[in-house]
């Protein structure tokens, strides 16, 4: 096997101080509260539509509380309330509070309100479990997919020309298919409703067009006789709201990443650490498998340089993740191919930081990313430069590898730049299948040294996190060279300190694990 | 002006003159001898003579992926062809740095930004920031230039404020990711806004991306366009050159100095 020598002291040790990093944050987390969440909170509570104005109901409800100052309460609290006075349902609590004269007395009778909840809360666990079930029995009439699983992208803007193109997907071999988010979307704070058929450089991620892009894959595992997973992205400011519609909708998969937003869409920190968290754990439940966003470091920092903020990284999101209660199994890390491929030997440092995280996450479902950075319009070229990249990615046996597109640096994929895509990484994963089992690296070789030096420089820039804290790591540049303050970025008007009183009963059962 | 010689030209395979093209495309049909029929008109129709089918493959049910080679029948007079090239002096770092200082006296205000619903910061970054790319720093990297990277998703009016409000000598747009040329409605309608403001003579417009190209960018109201390839030194070269280079010697107006 092409082992790199790894230490499983220095790892034992990464991963203590990722904990107290981790740990520090989730003190954090504890005590706040999100527009956020509370809005995923009411939609587990069966809270849906849209007012007049298109704006969704969870958000005119919560965005009314907040102005009110009570949402340290929670929502949960106040639905509880309307239904223990006497609301027949839970949305109908949620229109009186949103769209009745006055907002009303906070609730005096605390137990009453809980009470009211307790069989909602029920239900909305039960949604999640029944969704995960529909999705393990599914799988089950089908042969477990080889990995690495062939991952594609579709982003047509319109979800119908979408399903389309995800059961083109699945004709020329792809096992995963996620649809690519209008790029705007992350910076929306409320979540697009129905199906939608326009939007720039992706299509919207809403509950219905999660339908939709299921019915499509549903029907091509069929027609194909291969379980075909589907992905969307929870992220952005309404992380945990998406995770929610996600899970009950029976997604496999979602980019879900506790820094992403922070670092490259301007998040607010704390928004981001608490969003995270509540998503993470509805994740948890569903039993949905996350990716991890590391490889967009390597899009602004150099990949050559700055290799082991990846590593870093990962074991921070390894540890955030732990702490929402995912098992190593549903965390898909992420990292990637992009060093330059001008420089000498760059294949054998590729192929040393791929072998390396193989070995440090060995039960994590690893997500392996494609080149971009140094992809140009030589598409002749591109194709190549993903030949090796899925060399690396069979070699050091990863589990979900996105395919590379020689169109990268182009336009979105067309059909026949998948089809291409796939027929290339099926004849590389099958002609070097075993490529890993055979090899042994050179003593003290390049690929040896350079797997120590990352994980000792990992090693390093974690005790520095741990010194400095993350939030000050994050606001000097510690990731992706980008610099992000605690109080900066947009969504930071929707933190809330919890008061004595916060209820959240939902929240409370996902914590409170199976059973 | 003497008139120009004609010069056509075709493309060259392995000898002068004999059209070698390859195509590769999609038909929306399942693969079958009428389809192979189809993909040599449709290849016909675009000007092969001779095309040879070579690849037909099921690349979706109903859809079919083919590679044609043919020669064609077309040539193009390249001396009647008009394009504006965006030539810019090379200074080097060091040349610049002086440059500014001497003529310009002070520091270069550059303010840019991906807008509209544009996330992708990889050019604008790789432009601005010290780091640069591939070796070639950034403007923030030089001492004359002042610069100001807003980051993603800006609006057009958020970006004409904060030009207006540092005082920008340049302002650069960067648009990566697009769909039905939202890239050229988004970038004219900031240029609109600079002119309804009466802001547009007082700055550098300069748009940058994988779709754009200097002729693109004329076109749509912007002083220049930097496509693909695009290093952070030719960004500098240029503003330096229109802000205190040879030309600003001969007409056109330096930029008003600033306290």
């Amino acid at each position: 096997m092409a082992k790199v020598p790894v230490d499983a002291r220095v790892v034992d040790s990464c991963r203590e101080i990722a904990a107290n990093i981790a740990d520090d944050v989730q003190r954090f987390i504890e005590g706040h509260t999100t527009v956020g969440v509370e809005r995923t909170t009411a939609r587990a509570y069966g809270v849906e539509g849209l007012d007049d104005q298109g704006a969704p109901l969870v958000n005119v409800l919560v965005d009314r509380c907040h102005a009110q100052g009570l949402l340290s309460h929670g929502i949960a609290l106040f639905l509880g309330g309307a239904l223990a006075n006497g609301a027949p349902s839970v949305n109908d609590a949620a229109e009186r509070l949103a769209y009745g004269r006055d907002w009303g007395p906070l609730p005096s009778d605390t137990a009453g309100a809980k009470k009211a909840l307790v069989a909602h809360t029920r239900d909305a666990i039960l949604r999640i479990d029944a969704a995960r079930d529909q999705r393990e029995a599914t799988k089950a009439k089908f042969p477990a997919a080889r990995t690495p699983l062939k991952y594609v992208i579709v982003a047509t803007g319109n979800i119908y020309d979408d399903a389309l193109q995800a059961k083109a997907a699945g004709f020329a071999g792809a096992d995963i298919v996620a649809v690519i988010r209008a790029t705007a979307q992350s910076l929306l704070d409320f979540v697009p409703h129905g199906p939608t058929t326009e939007g720039f450089g992706g299509t919207f991620a809403t509950q219905e067009n999660f339908r939709i892009v299921r019915r499509a894959l549903d029907e091509a595992s069929a027609a194909y006789g291969r379980y075909i997973y589907q992905t969307n992205y929870s992220s952005g400011l309404c992380m945990a709201e998406i995770a929610w519609m996600a899970a009950v909708e029976r997604l496999d998969m979602l980019l879900n990443d506790a820094m992403y937003g922070i670092l490259f869409r301007d998040i607010n920190m704390c928004r981001t650490f608490v969003d995270q968290y509540v998503s993470r754990r509805i994740v948890a439940r569903s039993g949905i498998i996350i990716n991890t966003g590391e490889d967009n470091y390597l899009t602004t920092a150099d990949a050559v340089e700055k290799a082991h903020t990846v590593l870093t990284s990962q074991f921070i999101n390894e540890a955030f993740a732990k702490r929402a209660g995912l098992a190593e199994e549903q965390m898909g890390l992420g990292h990637a191919y992009e060093i330059n491929p001008r420089i000498e030997d760059s294949f054998l440092l590729e192929i040393a930081q791929a072998q390396l995280i193989r070995q440090i996450f060995d039960r994590h479902p690893l997500k392996w990313m494609p080149p971009t950075k140094h992809k140009t319009g030589d598409i002749f070229q591109s194709h190549v430069h993903d030949a090796m990249f899925n060399l690396v990615g069979v070699a050091t046996g990863q589990s979900i590898e996105l395919l590379g597109m020689f169109s990268e640096a182009i336009h979105n994929p067309l059909l026949m730049d998948r089809y291409l895509s796939l027929k290339s990484a099926e004849y590389i994963f099958n002609t070097a299948r075993h490529l890993g089992d055979e090899i042994e690296w050179k003593r003290g070789g390049i690929v040896e040294t350079r797997a120590r030096q990352v994980l000792s420089e990992a090693h390093d820039l974690l005790r520095e996190v741990e010194r400095e804290s993350i939030w000050e790591a994050v606001a000097k540049g510690a990731f992706a060279d980008v610099k992000r303050k605690r109080d900066g970025g947009k969504g930071f008007a929707g933190v809330v300190a919890k008061g004595p009183t916060y209820l959240n009963p939902f929240v409370d059962a996902l914590e409170k694990g199976k059973g | 002006m003497h008139p120009t010689e004609p010069k056509l030209v075709t493309a060259y395979g392995d000898r002068e003159g004999d059209g070698m093209v390859q195509m590769s495309f999609v038909l929306p049909l399942p693969p079958s001898a009428k389809a192979r029929e189809g993909a040599k008109r449709f290849a016909e129709a675009h000007g092969l003579t001779e095309p040879l089918v070579t690849t037909m493959e099921e690349a979706a049910a109903g859809y079919t992926y083919f590679v044609v080679y043919g020669r064609s029948s077309h040539s193009i007079d390249i001396s009647r062809l008009e394009v504006s090239e965006l030539e810019t002096h090379t200074l080097t770092h060091d040349e610049i740095e002086e440059r500014v200082a001497k003529r310009l006296g002070r520091r270069i205000v550059v303010v840019g930004a991906c807008t509209g619903s544009d996330a992708h910061t990889v050019g604008i970054d790789a432009v601005l920031n010290y780091k640069g790319y591939a070796g070639d720093k950034g403007l923030e990297s030089y001492k004359c230039f002042e610069a100001h990277n807003l980051g993603a998703q800006v609006e057009n009016v958020e970006l004409a404020a904060r030009a207006c409000a540092l005082k920008a000598d340049a302002i650069l747009v960067s648009q990566v990711v697009t769909q039905r040329n939202c890239h050229k409605d988004n970038a004219n309608a900031l240029v609109e806004l600079l002119r309804a403001q009466n802001h547009r003579d007082k700055v550098l417009l300069l748009l940058g991306g994988p779709r754009i190209d200097h002729k693109l960018a004329l076109e749509l109201g912007f002083d220049a366009g930097f496509g693909p390839g695009t290093k952070p030194s030719d960004v500098a070269n240029f503003l330096v050159q229109r802000l205190c280079g040879e030309e600003t010697a001969s007409g056109r107006p330096l930029a008003p100095s600033k306290g």
